[in-house]
Order: C-alpha cells, then structure tokens, then sequence
C-alpha cells in the first residue's frame, strides 16, 4: 500500500519521464545485428580512408614517377619502400592517392544520387499520394513516362552533348534516381492516409502541406531510409559501368569504375594490383552498404523479417 | 428561439465506387452511404446514434465534421452553413468540433510524443502561444483526462488501449470545442475500461459544457450517456426520441428488433423473453431497395412500403418515426 503511494508520488514528482520512441528501439535492434554493424564498420574505414588518405599519402594523385616509368611491372609494384603502398599505375601515378581520390568521387556520386532520391522522390511521391485523384494521376503518370526512357541511353547523350563533367554526372543521376522512390514514398502515403491519426489532423484544421510533412514523412521515413541505402552502392554501380564505358569523370579525376577499367586494361602485363585495390574497396563498400540496408530494414520493420 | 448548436438537414453522402473491370471512363457506381438526414443538437446534449454496421453512422459523422464532402444538405453551426465554407473558415471552425476514433492506438501517429500529439490543435489554432503556455495547458488537460503529465515524452506505443482513448480525447477537447463527435470511442476497448472511459466522457461533457454526438453500435452505452437517440438503418434516421421514451417505446420495427437484441444479463429472463429476430443481411447501399429500404426485412412490411419512401412523422413531443405503419403489432 504505502510502496504503491511512494511509487506514485516518485511518478508525479519526477520532472518528465523520457518515452522510448521508435527511433531508438530501432537502433538498439540495429546494433544488436552483428552482420550490420560490421558492415556498418567497414563503410565508416572506407570514409575514414576517403578523407585521412590525402593527407598520409607520401604521393601526390597527379605526381608521375618517372623512376618507375617503363618497368610498372616491376618498379611499380607495391611496396613501402618507395611510398607507393599500393603500387603505381600504368603511367606511373601513386595508386594509393589514386585509390583515395575514386573512393571520394564515388561516394560523393553515390551519396549525392540516394539524397536527391531521398529529397525529391519522397516529397513528390507524399504530394502525389496525400492528394490523390487526379493530381496522382498527373504526377504518376509523368513518372511513368521518365521510367519508360532507356536511362542509360539518355545519361550517355547528355554527357556527350554537354561534356563530361562531375556536374552533368549528378544531374543525370539526379533525374532518374528519385522515380523509384517516388513510386514508394507513394504506395506508403496511400496506405497511411486512411490512418485515423490524418483524419484526426484534418478534422482538426491541419494544412495540407504540414500533414504531409509532420505525418506523413515522418512514418515514410523507415522504408525511405531502407531504400536510400540499398540505392548508394546501385548509383555508385551506375556510375562505375558509365565510366568503365570511358564516359563518367574526366581525368584528372578519377573513380573506382574508372580505375578498374584501368587496371582490367593492363591486367595482361602480370600489374593486378591496379585492378585488385580499387576493386576491393569497390566490394566491400558495396558489400557494406547491402549488410547496413539489411539491418535498418530489420530493424525498422520488426514486422516484415 | 435561437439557432441550435448544430442542425443537420437532409444531408446526403455518397461515394462513387469504381467498377470492378469497367473501363477508365464509364460512370462510377453511386454508393448511398448517408440519405437525407436531419437531426438537431443543442448545447450541452448527448445525441446517440445507433445502428448497425454499413448503416451510415460513422459517414454522417464524418460529413459534419467535414472529412468527407456532403453531396447534398446542409450543416449548420449555430445558423451557419458548413457545408459551404471555405477551406481556410473551414479549417478555423475545425477549433469547435473535435472528433475521437474508434481505434485509439490508430488516432495516434507513432512517431509523435503524447505531448507533441496532444498539443497539435493548439499549435493550429493558437499558433502565437508560447512553448511554456502549450505546456502548461498539456499538462494540465492530461491530468484532466486521468494521465500523469509526466508521461507528455512517452510515445503512443508504449501505453494501454484505455490510455490512448484518454490521450485522444485529451487532444479533442484541448481547444475547448463545443461538439466532440465520438465515432465509436469505446467499442474497441474492455469493457471496464468502456466505462472509465464513458464516465470520463461524461465528467467532461458536466464541466466543460460540451455537445456529444455519440456513435456506437452497442445500445446499452448509449443509452446510458445519451439525452436523444437517434437509429440509423442504411443511410437514413428510421427513428429518433429522447432517450427513455425511445428504449420504452419503441416504434419503428427496426428500434423495436435492435432493443430486443441487447441481451438481458440474466438466462432466466433472456430464455423466457419475446424476441423478434431479424432476418437476412443488411441490403446493399448501392442497390438499395425502392420505397422503404427496411422493407425486405421488416417484419409488418406492407405492399405498399415498396413504393413511396415513408415520411418522418412526428409523434408525441420529440418523437420522430419513419414509419407510416408503426402501429401494427408484432406477430
């Protein structure tokens, strides 16, 4: 009796009790997935390797050894003793900077790609779902038809038309990559619009635009989040096939598809590693990023495992 | 006498139904979810409104409150069209009519606090009061409807089915509204919490002056928190009548059928008790039957029931029936 009345007291006393919110029980569901968190561990080295790397590395990315230069095979190849860590490549260019450098771009192609479809396709995705009717129609319809383009076809004319640039690079990424989400941010508005909890909001006086973005969005985010991270290593994959087709960043500059196609291109002439290292941070970032998607998706969605 | 709080008059909802396999461009099919209702509430009142499920309860609900558009009628509030106005007025006029669920862990958005949740119509409405104001009022409309304010940062997941109807009443009534339309508030919880919750309810409506319109499909609550019943049988009002003049005497066939079905906590009573039992399904509201549309399943149907819709009629001081043959016994 009296424990029951201390309790009580303790409870009204207390100043707030911090609630548990979904976030955080999803986090704690993500950190006890062990596949998750080690890939989780390997894409923070790879960022810690795109950003500590300029400034260890005893090369310089543009620098050529002219020591090495017509004897790659054998006075390139990686060893500490001349600073080149992971070799030089065919021109004689410090491989590890080069590495460093492709890992930046391609996460940056990456990264940028999963916020503009994150950004853009979810937004339009909510509008076009919340509103419904005809404005759905419209806005779904003008998806299909951008769907219905061979991308492909129309990133390769755009960066022949406009030049190969970093910047026409995310513009043709950023066009295609939110109709996907698009489409889920949809389905999922659809069927979170006939939740009481928006009805409440309407009948309460809410604005449209603030339902959308106060309830709606926040309950989408799980499936978005899921799907941005499942989408990283797919723009990083497009943009690695577009600059093995010789399209993507110009040189100087460089990527991981561009610094493959290098390395495939001399692999004859006994050089591996100039296809190994870049290749191996290709896939374990990949690898990585499908290990993390795995686990948020698990942990957002207990339900659908 | 002035304007009543809230006047429906024969208001009329209907959806359209896509065809199943039809082409893009051919007429939708019309679905009568609500036909020419009218009924009238008063400061202060409880109107119960029963009937079973597809009757049109929660539509004619829903078209007051105005989440779903009235395809003919009129509601008015205080002698003001509200079918009419605005969506800026509209959404102004939302402060004095609140609504509560039925399914309360579903009114909640998940991923809001009970704070932030209840604190919503506040923020719509008095967008210049300040954080520590809105906080204080929180608290204190929580402890109003029975929670600790310490629990404003729990999330909706983490409390009972009782305590999430408490949190959605608390958010309904924050504004201080003058009509609180319940759709169902207690049908899906136990049933000691339905009456902690119907008592809660009922505290409220004393204290602050509220109007209820009050849904359920389970008589017996509402005739315990109810002044005014009406009976809704496909879309319209068959009957309406104060509360005790209503469970006494019945007089439209289909009030008399749904008191005889509220059971009788005692076998003894119940076996030995006269109970006209209703036959069939409830007809579709697409294809409702012509004239009276209780008549394919009334027990004193007439020949002439399938031809003319009957008037409301009015008998005794507040007794309104649909039913020009409410007389007939019951065989």
């Amino acid at each position: 009796m009296f424990a029951t009345k201390s309790i009580a007291d303790d409870l009204a006393g207390s100043p707030t009790i911090k609630g548990r919110s979904l976030w955080a029980d999803a986090r704690a569901r993500f950190f006890r997935n062990r596949a998750a968190v080690a890939g989780l561990i390997v894409l923070l080295a790879v960022g810690t390797f795109a950003i500590v790397g300029p400034f260890i590395a005893p090369w310089n990315n543009e620098d050529i050894d002219w020591t090495v230069l017509g004897n790659v095979a054998d006075g390139g190849r990686p060893s500490f003793e001349t600073g080149h860590w992971f070799g030089t490549d065919a021109l004689g260019r410090d491989l590890f900077a080069r590495t460093v450098q492709g890992t930046q771009i391609s996460l940056l192609v990456g990264i940028v790609g999963a916020l503009i479809s994150v950004v853009v396709g979810t937004l339009y995705g909510a509008i076009a779902g919340y509103f419904g009717g005809r404005i759905d129609n419209v806005m779904m319809r003008i998806v299909d038809i951008l769907m219905s383009i061979p991308y492909m076809f129309v990133l390769i004319l755009l960066l022949v038309v406009f030049g190969r640039s970093l910047l026409m690079l995310f513009v043709g990424i950023g066009l295609i990559s939110w109709l996907d989400m698009a489409r889920i941010a949809r389905g999922q508005t659809l069927t979170l619009k006939g939740k009481a909890f928006i009805e409440a909001a309407r009948a309460t006086g809410v604005r449209p635009f603030t339902i959308i973005l106060r309830h709606i969005i926040p309950n989408l985010l799980g499936v978005v989040i899921v799907y941005a991270t499942l989408l990283v290593p797919s723009m990083i994959i497009y943009e690695s096939f577009i600059s093995f087709l010789g399209l993507g960043v110009q040189e100087p500059l460089t990527s991981w598809g561009a610094l493959i196609n290098d390395g495939a291109a001399e692999m004859t002439n006994g050089t591996l590693w100039m296809l190994a290292w870049p290749l191996f941070f290709f896939v374990i970032t990949l690898f990585g990023f499908f290990f993390v998607g795995d686990g948020l998706r698990d942990a957002l969605d207990p339900k659908d495992r | 006498m002035s304007a009543p709080l809230l006047e429906v008059r024969d208001l009329s909802v209907t959806f359209k139904v896509a065809q199943q396999g039809a082409w893009p461009w051919s007429a939708p099919r019309l679905l009568q979810a609500v036909k020419d209702a009218s009924l009238v509430l008063e400061p202060g009142q409880t109107l119960g409104l029963v009937g079973e499920s597809g009757s049109g309860k929660s539509s004619l609900a829903r078209a007051i409150v105005g989440t779903v558009p009235a395809s003919n009628g009129q509601v008015l509030w205080r002698g003001e069209d509200v079918v009419g106005m605005g969506a800026a007025r509209h959404r102004t006029h939302g402060r004095h009519v609140q609504m509560v669920f039925q399914d309360p862990l579903d009114a909640l958005n998940p991923r809001m606090t009970v704070g932030q949740i209840v604190a919503e119509p506040l923020r719509t409405h008095f967008p210049d009061l300040s954080k520590a104001e809105i906080r204080t009022r929180v608290g204190a409309m929580m402890e109003r409807v029975g929670l600790l304010p310490a629990l404003v940062n729990r999330y909706p997941h983490e409390f009972s089915g009782g305590q999430c109807q408490r949190i959605g009443i608390a958010r309904a009534l924050i504004t201080e509204p003058e009509l609180v339309v319940c759709d169902e508030p207690v049908s899906a919880l136990d049933v000691s919490v339905q009456a902690q919750v119907v008592n809660l309810l009922q505290d409220l409506q004393r204290d602050m002056g509220l109007a209820l319109l009050f849904i359920a499909h389970d008589l017996s609550v509402v005739r315990h928190i109810s002044h005014r019943i009406a009976v809704m049988y496909l879309g319209r009002i068959v009957e309406a009548a104060d509360a005790s003049d209503l469970i006494a005497k019945p007089r439209h066939p289909y009030t008399k059928a749904l008191i005889a079905s509220v059971p009788i906590p005692s076998p003894k009573a119940e076996r030995s008790r006269h109970r006209p039992v209703l036959k069939g399904e409830l007809p579709s509201p697409i294809a409702p039957p012509s004239g009276c549309v209780f008549r394919t399943r009334c027990p004193i149907a007439q020949p002439s029931c399938a031809e003319q819709i009957p008037a409301v009629e009015r008998i005794g001081a507040d007794h309104l029936v649909a039913c020009p043959f409410a007389d007939l016994a019951v065989t």
